[in-house]
């Protein structure tokens, strides 16, 4: 019994990584119907930008969250105003183009840092455990598993309690229309984009303490985003969410009755069963084409 | 037209194979005056200096290329200089195959120093076998090989494990918890290592292996805190060992009580891992960066001076460097004239060299004699060597398979 709750701790906890990840992700399919391959590369960026800050400045993990979070929004601002905002009618290209970006942040990254794996110090304050008996929690863990949750409240607010939520759904529901209210849509697709990426970018502060720093490490990340969002439903917050818990419960409960391997591997063909009988995912937006 | 067009480039290009090969008949007649008769020594140099593994190799290029630096500063070999040849195989198997024969072929190398991961050793091994040609390959590997064309500088898992599990069955009981990524190494040495429990009365009290860059271990931290173990013996390589590691601290479980063992984690793992996490968990490598010889005073402070003061030597970089030497002195046995690959391979056989982990031997079967040490990490990074074994340990590569052994003619099966 005391494995099935740690099992279950575990499971939650791989849930608010993947949560943090697939959200910036969800968001700027939801919105702009991109596909971003380079999502696992902001990921990465957000890593290093941690690993810098602490290193010439001095900063711990928690505090520097806003400045990585300011950062990487940059570079996605940049990238959108550059690069994707020019693809909009042309979705299939924007797979290609975000995926050659991905490339040359990762390489970039390994020119300018090099490719070995950074050491990032986790916060003092959060190391130990917090036990409930026989169930161990880590104390960073849980600190993770309330800030995806944090995240998620607040990006659920910005999109439908503030004036810039309701310009951006106005944006999704029909752009041309939105435009003729005086809504700028280029100036909102920009600014979603690039709060994409912030939260990409926070997702990969948060994992340094835990994981390897390395160029590559998007790549791997990505994948298990892109599983989250399909499950969920594109473009749902709430399915992002469910998926996400779904996702990592089943990785950790699967993977205690067998082994990490097979785990991962019965997670992936219940996947695919579930995108047969429900192709558009848990939760899909209802949106008007 | 065409026909006639085509018959007549034909027969130009065998015009010019043909005079080709006429004005330089050495390269029909003796396959032996093809090689080092210019004014210096070509050696191939075929480390990933781009792609995944990248990280580890590089650090085997600039240990490789510090000793040919080093050998030519001090005169080269038979007034000859070493003439480094350097590829970059990207990481990709079947590259090194590639790369690998244009330096055997091409370039006329004596010999190839290369590879860190099975994978790309074993593409190699067809191409330096049909040449004929001398592969120096520096890293511990799971054994189960036994070619005449490779010369084996790091350990196989006899000569890790020997003194270690008795070792740890002393120190911290006989338990053994196994973790590791999901290929041939670790499942070779954990094969090994079963042999030895069984032998000494110990248990595996769980197996498992996780997929190559796996990065998150809280199923498996779970289960080792359930299981209590009394050793973790961890073959997670790269990455994988630096989440392991970090996770494995996090979850706050005592090296003292529950120490990780690990064949594969150097100076290099410890450096991103932090010394705060890797400290009080043990290494078995026939080097660690703090051993105290003259040699390794020499080469760490001459491998900083050139790469920088912040670069780590550890058990594979180390093997990379003294290889070099042993085949500088293996050429210096050989008449300048005689020099071939497989010259130099008789020559290497039974050669000993002090080597910053000690006097190393080749053997008889290209593997090397070895000084297996067991380290602990300190939270500056660096390993406290705890012990190392009373004499030099010889290599068995097929230990773990009864009634095979490699010997001086390949491998015998009994």
């Amino acid at each position: 019994m005391d494995v099935v709750f740690n099992q279950l701790f575990a499971g939650l906890s791989m849930a608010s990584i993947l949560l943090i990840i697939a959200l910036g992700l969800a968001i700027i399919y939801g919105t702009m119907g991109v596909i971003n391959l380079a999502h696992g590369e902001f990921v990465m960026l957000g890593a290093y930008a941690t690993w810098a800050l602490q290193n010439f400045v001095g900063l711990g993990v928690v505090t520097a969250l806003p400045l990585v979070f300011v950062a990487v929004a940059a570079v996605g601002w940049i990238i959108e105003k550059l690069m994707v905002q020019r693809l909009y009618h042309r979705p299939l290209d924007t797979i290609l183009a975000t995926w050659g970006i991905g490339i040359i942040l990762q390489q970039a990254v390994r020119l300018s840092v090099g490719a070995e794996s950074r050491f990032v110090k986790g916060p003092e304050l959060l190391s130990g455990n917090t036990e409930i008996g026989a169930l161990v929690m880590s104390n960073y863990r849980l600190f993770v598993i309330a800030f995806s949750i944090f995240v998620l409240v607040g990006s659920w607010m910005l999109m439908t309690r503030t004036e810039f939520g309701t310009k951006l759904r106005a944006v999704i529901q029909n752009r041309g229309i939105s435009e003729c209210y005086g809504i700028e849509s280029k100036r909102i697709y920009s600014i979603t984009f690039a709060y994409g990426a912030g939260l990409a970018g926070i997702a990969g502060a948060l994992i340094t303490p835990l994981f390897s720093t390395i160029p590559t490490m998007g790549t791997g990340l990505v994948v298990d985003a892109f599983l989250v969002v399909i499950v969920g439903g594109l473009g749902s917050l709430i399915g992002a969410a469910s998926a996400s818990v779904l996702i990592g419960e089943a990785t950790a409960l699967l993977s205690a009755v067998m082994n990490d391997t097979l785990g991962r591997i019965a997670v992936l063909a219940g996947i695919i069963i579930l995108i047969r009988f429900r192709p558009r995912g848990l939760f899909p937006s209802d949106t008007r084409n | 037209m065409k026909r006639r067009q085509f018959l007549g480039r034909v027969g130009a290009v065998g015009a010019v194979g043909m005079t080709g090969s006429l004005s330089a008949p050495a390269l029909l007649s003796s396959t032996r005056a093809a090689f080092a008769q210019g004014d210096d020594i070509p050696v191939g140099v075929l480390f990933s200096l781009t792609g995944a593994v990248a990280v580890v190799e590089h650090t085997l290029h600039d240990a490789t290329l510090l000793a040919i630096e080093e050998i030519n500063a001090a005169g080269g070999v038979h007034g000859k200089q070493l003439r480094p040849i350097i590829e970059d195989p990207a990481s990709d198997p079947a590259t090194y195959a590639d790369r690998a024969r244009r330096l055997m072929i091409r370039d006329k190398c004596v010999s190839v120093f290369g590879s860190y991961t099975s994978a790309s050793r074993q593409a190699v091994l067809p191409v330096t076998e049909q040449r004929n040609n001398l592969y120096w390959y520096p890293t511990l590997y799971e054994g189960r090989e036994c070619s005449r064309n490779v010369m084996y500088g790091g350990a196989v898992p006899n000569q890790q494990q020997d003194d270690l599990i008795p070792w740890a069955i002393e120190n911290f009981g006989p338990r053994f918890y196994m973790i590791g990524n999901n290929y041939v190494y670790p499942k070779e040495e954990n094969n090994y290592c079963k042999s030895l429990l069984s032998k000494l009365g110990g248990e595996v009290v769980h197996e498992e292996y996780v997929p190559l860059g796996h990065s998150d271990f809280s199923s498996v931290i779970n289960r080792i805190r359930a299981e209590e173990p009394d050793v973790i013996f961890a073959t997670v390589v790269g990455d994988s060992d630096v989440a392991f590691a970090r996770q494995y601290h996090a979850a706050e479980l005592d090296p003292a009580k529950m120490p990780v063992i690990s064949l594969t984690r150097s100076e290099v793992e410890v450096k991103a891992i932090g010394g705060e996490a890797a400290a009080g968990h043990f290494s078995s490598a026939p080097y660690f960066m703090g051993h105290d010889t003259p040699e390794n005073e020499r080469f760490v402070e001459n491998y900083k001076a050139r790469f920088g003061a912040d670069q780590v030597t550890h058990f594979v970089s180390e093997a990379a460097y003294f290889q070099v030497y042993q085949f500088k002195a293996a050429l210096e046995k050989l008449d300048p004239s005689e020099i071939t690959p497989a010259a130099i391979r008789d020559a290497a056989v039974g050669l000993t060299l002090n080597a910053p982990q000690g006097e190393v031997l080749i053997d008889e079967n290209l593997h090397t004699h070895l000084w297996p040490k067991i380290g602990q990490w300190q939270s500056d990074g660096q390993a406290k060597v705890l012990m190392q074994s009373e004499e030099r340990v010889a290599p068995k590569p097929y230990a773990a398979y009864e009634g095979q052994t490699c010997t001086a003619t390949g491998l015998v099966k009994a």
